[in-house]
């Protein structure tokens, strides 16, 4: 199901090899495993045909040659063609207005509420404007408290009236609000509409016209499948919209839905959002994108979040510690934290490229770690700096203090020097980073 | 029109036409094209299979699944080389149907069916915004208008209002709730629940939870704990674990359904959004990969747009449009 497309192309490949050039005939297979790896990932079934049709056209002639081969070559075609589509011009994001305003739209669920109160807080913390969030959706329960929670949180005003069920004035004293009380920026909640709703997406037209926003958004699912294109592009032609927000990007999906919508309606998608918290919220970018929906790996993100949780001081003394093969338990447990922090441990090693396949497989689980932190919590400060003592009347200890039998401290024991031996490797070879750029199918 | 007599246990009128309106709409989009392609052909050559593949593949159904169905066809095709266009339809729906029926002997059972014990706890799980709070709210409408005393319980202390959300169905409905703090442990909520519903000898109380990725471990654990949590009051309980999946979600659902089920033994699925344009086509391999029943599907916002699933009639409805 969640194979990626390298390892579909594998097999697809073999047949190629062998033969010097690409042909009309060795290659009918294996775009049509491109296809399908696409729609597993939830690309556009028509969608996927005609990029695949392109990237045939691309492939066509090639000559294979012996240094690269067949695959990684229609791996490269492919991959290049999907970062083209995704890309195009960098989109800017209109705050000039007195106020600025903002319109959000989209179906039931897509997220629209976390993410106005995002907006409004990268709005207000990076962009230094003074933000109003105005909540239009009067008919799902509770939907103004949540936006008022959220302001609450953010520190930003709410304006909102229980007693209207009329958005489209609302949103027009929202404005009137924001001007006698000198918010530079508005940003507009509405309700989660279907496509096919007449009577409310003539409404969220209206507010359109009463309010001329300078950025009209329509916020979208990452998981959505085939019937992204649709939804796209209905209120599209309603709306005409400025670009489109991708969220709970978070989650594994593959995100195909992002190709077929910037495909079809070819807007800009401005942001990602990424998670619960507010201050998840991220520009987009394409090449990242192509890559996760090719099953690639999100490698420019791990490393990036991983910079993220880096303290420079830190990591030097690691650095040299791990040289002189001195990296012990207490760094271990350090470490460990580190990572947790950073999400879950089969997330992040599911981002490395060509590991994909192999971690889905396996069945990590964080419990494990609890253990290996219950086993190294019952050692002596004496024990965690120097591993060499632990003898085996002390790992009975250990197994008997975290509750482990003395076969899994053992395991965990002999893993621990194994790691250490591999570490030491590594910083020869220049940290993380580089071991990665290193690794096949990266190149770019 | 005829196909739709089977769902006669359905009482409301309005009920029924709002359910045709949302298949129907499935119904010409996917088999629909499936008459459309084979009209005027009598053997099932390549070109027929993969436009089969673009049908169903468009329906969210998935490359997988949709291959298995192809290549039983072509089997069966293989031993009977004239194929008209009545047969390839009625063998079309053989393989579909198969896929939702072989492991579901038992229809759900109807609104007003007794419940198995009491009271019959059901804990709602999901990813966020599919439809959880909203399913709950129509579930106790339905299942209170069917003569059941209904406790719900707001164990979703976590997003924003979500427990102002669900006071306010349960006020719509008319039926109590178990409610705490926001930010308050949704474990302990959903055990008291289940005592209110056992002190109050309630028939059914649904649990709502916390929409959640279902790739974030913490979280999924969170979920396992909840579930435990309740079968301290009550041995079996929770009774029921529902799944609620918007039919617009992609293959993703998927993963969803076997991280749920991993986390908490999904015991049945719930269907949302249908009344939209999306089709829903992914349940048809999640029914068939885990042996999941579907149980409900919502067509709309309001508390009554809820219905039970009934598969051979869902998948009569889907055909219908194929043998006009
Ligand atoms: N059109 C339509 N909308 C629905 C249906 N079911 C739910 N919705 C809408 O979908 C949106 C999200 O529903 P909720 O019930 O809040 O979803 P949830 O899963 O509880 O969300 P979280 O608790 O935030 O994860 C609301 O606007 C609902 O009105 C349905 O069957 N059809
Ligand atoms: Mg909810």
């Amino acid at each position: 199901m969640f194979d990626n497309l390298t390892d579909r192309l594998e097999d697809a490949f073999k047949k190629l090899k062998g033969q010097g050039r690409i042909t009309d005939v060795n290659i009918a297979t294996t775009v049509k495993e491109i296809r399908r790896a696409l729609v597993d990932a939830d690309v556009n079934y028509k969608i996927a045909k005609d990029f695949t049709d392109r990237v045939k056209e691309k492939a066509l002639g090639e000559k294979v040659i012996k240094a690269v081969s067949p695959g990684q070559l229609m791996v490269k075609i492919v991959q290049d063609e999907l970062a083209e589509l995704m890309g195009g011009e960098s989109a800017d994001f209109n705050i000039k207005g007195e106020p600025a305003v903002v319109l959000l739209s989209g179906l039931q669920g897509s997220g629209k509420t976390t993410f106005a109160a995002k907006l409004a807080n990268y709005l207000k913390t990076k962009k230094s404007k003074q933000v109003l969030l105005v909540a239009c959706d009067v008919y799902r329960p509770a939907a103004i408290d949540q936006l008022h929670v959220l302001g609450d949180q953010i520190g930003v005003e709410v304006f909102s009236d229980k007693e209207s069920k009329d958005a489209v004035t609302i949103a027009k004293q929202g404005i009137a609000h924001a001007k006698s009380n000198g918010f530079n920026q508005v940003i507009i909640d509405t309700a989660g509409r279907l496509a096919i709703d007449e009577t409310l997406m003539n409404e969220i037209s209206s507010i359109k016209q009463a309010v001329r926003p300078q950025e009209t958004l329509f916020v979208v699912d990452a998981m959505t499948g085939q019937d992204a294109v649709n939804t796209a592009k209905a209120f599209n032609e309603r709306l005409d919209y400025e670009g489109v927000v991708l969220t709970k990007l978070d989650g594994d999906t593959r995100g195909g839905a992002a190709l077929s919508i910037k495909y079809t309606v070819g807007k800009p998608i401005k942001f990602v959002s990424r998670g619960e918290k507010m201050d998840t919220l991220d520009i987009f970018y394409p090449e990242r994108m192509a890559q996760r929906i090719l099953g690639m790996g999100d490698v420019v993100s791990l490393v990036e979040k991983a910079q993220e949780q880096y303290d420079e001081e830190k990591a030097r003394k690691l650095q040299k510690k791990i040289s002189k093969n001195k990296f012990d338990f207490n760094d271990f447990l350090d470490q460990l934290g580190q990572i947790r922090k950073m999400g879950n441990i089969k997330d992040l090693l599911g981002m490395i490229p060509g590991m994909g396949k192999q971690i889905r497989d396996l069945d990590i689980d964080d419990a494990q770690f609890s253990k290996i932190e219950a086993i190294i919590l019952s050692m002596t400060p004496e024990e965690r700096e120097n591993p060499e003592l632990l003898n085996g009347s002390r790992r009975k200890r250990l197994a008997k203090g975290s509750g482990n039998t003395i076969t899994e401290v053992n395991q965990f024991v002999k893993q621990f020097d194994q790691m250490r031996k591999m570490m030491k490797q590594m910083t020869k070879m220049g940290g993380m980073a580089k071991a990665m750029r290193g690794m096949p199918g990266l190149k770019r | 029109m005829g196909i739709f007599d089977r769902f006669t246990r359905q009482n409301d009128e309005q009920e029924q036409k709002k359910l045709e309106e949302g298949l129907e709409k499935t119904r010409t989009s996917f088999f629909g094209k499936i008459n459309r392609l084979v009209r005027g052909k009598d053997t099932v050559d390549a070109e027929v299979l993969d436009q089969l593949e673009e049908i169903l593949v468009t329906s969210d159904v998935g490359v997988e699944t949709t291959l298995d169905i192809i290549e039983h066809v072509e089997e069966r095709v293989a031993s009977d080389q004239y194929v008209s266009t009545k047969e390839l339809n009625r063998l079309i729906r053989d393989e579909i149907a198969k896929l939702m029926l072989e492991d579901a002997p038992e229809r759900p059972a109807d609104f007003d069916a007794p419940l198995p014990t009491k009271p019959y706890v059901i804990m709602v799980v999901g990813v966020n915004g599919v439809g959880k709070t909203t399913t709950i709210g129509k579930l106790a409408h339905h299942y209170k208008n069917a003569g059941k005393k209904v406790i719900l319980g707001a164990a979703d202390t976590f997003r924003a209002a979500a427990v102002d959300q669900l006071t306010i169905w349960s006020e719509r409905v008319g039926v109590d709730i178990v409610k705490k703090d926001m930010g308050s442990d949704p474990a302990s909520v959903a055990f008291e629940t289940v005592q209110a519903a056992v002190a109050a000898d309630a028939d059914l109380c649904i649990v709502d939870t916390a929409g959640r990725l279902h790739n974030k471990v913490n979280l999924m654990n969170e979920l396992t704990k909840i579930k435990k949590v309740m079968s301290k009051v009550h041995p079996d309980a929770p009774h029921e674990v529902l799944l609620v999946l918007d039919a617009s979600t992609g293959q993703n659902a998927l993963e969803q359904a076997k991280q749920f089920t991993k986390a908490t033994e999904v015991t049945a699925l719930a269907l949302t959004k249908l009344d939209g344009t999306a089709k829903g086509g992914v349940v048809l391999g999640i029914a068939d990969q885990f042996k999941i029943p579907i149980k409900y599907i919502g067509i709309g916002e309001r508390m009554e747009d809820l219905q039970v699933f009934n598969r051979e009639a869902f998948v009569d409805a889907l055909f219908s449009g194929a043998t006009v």
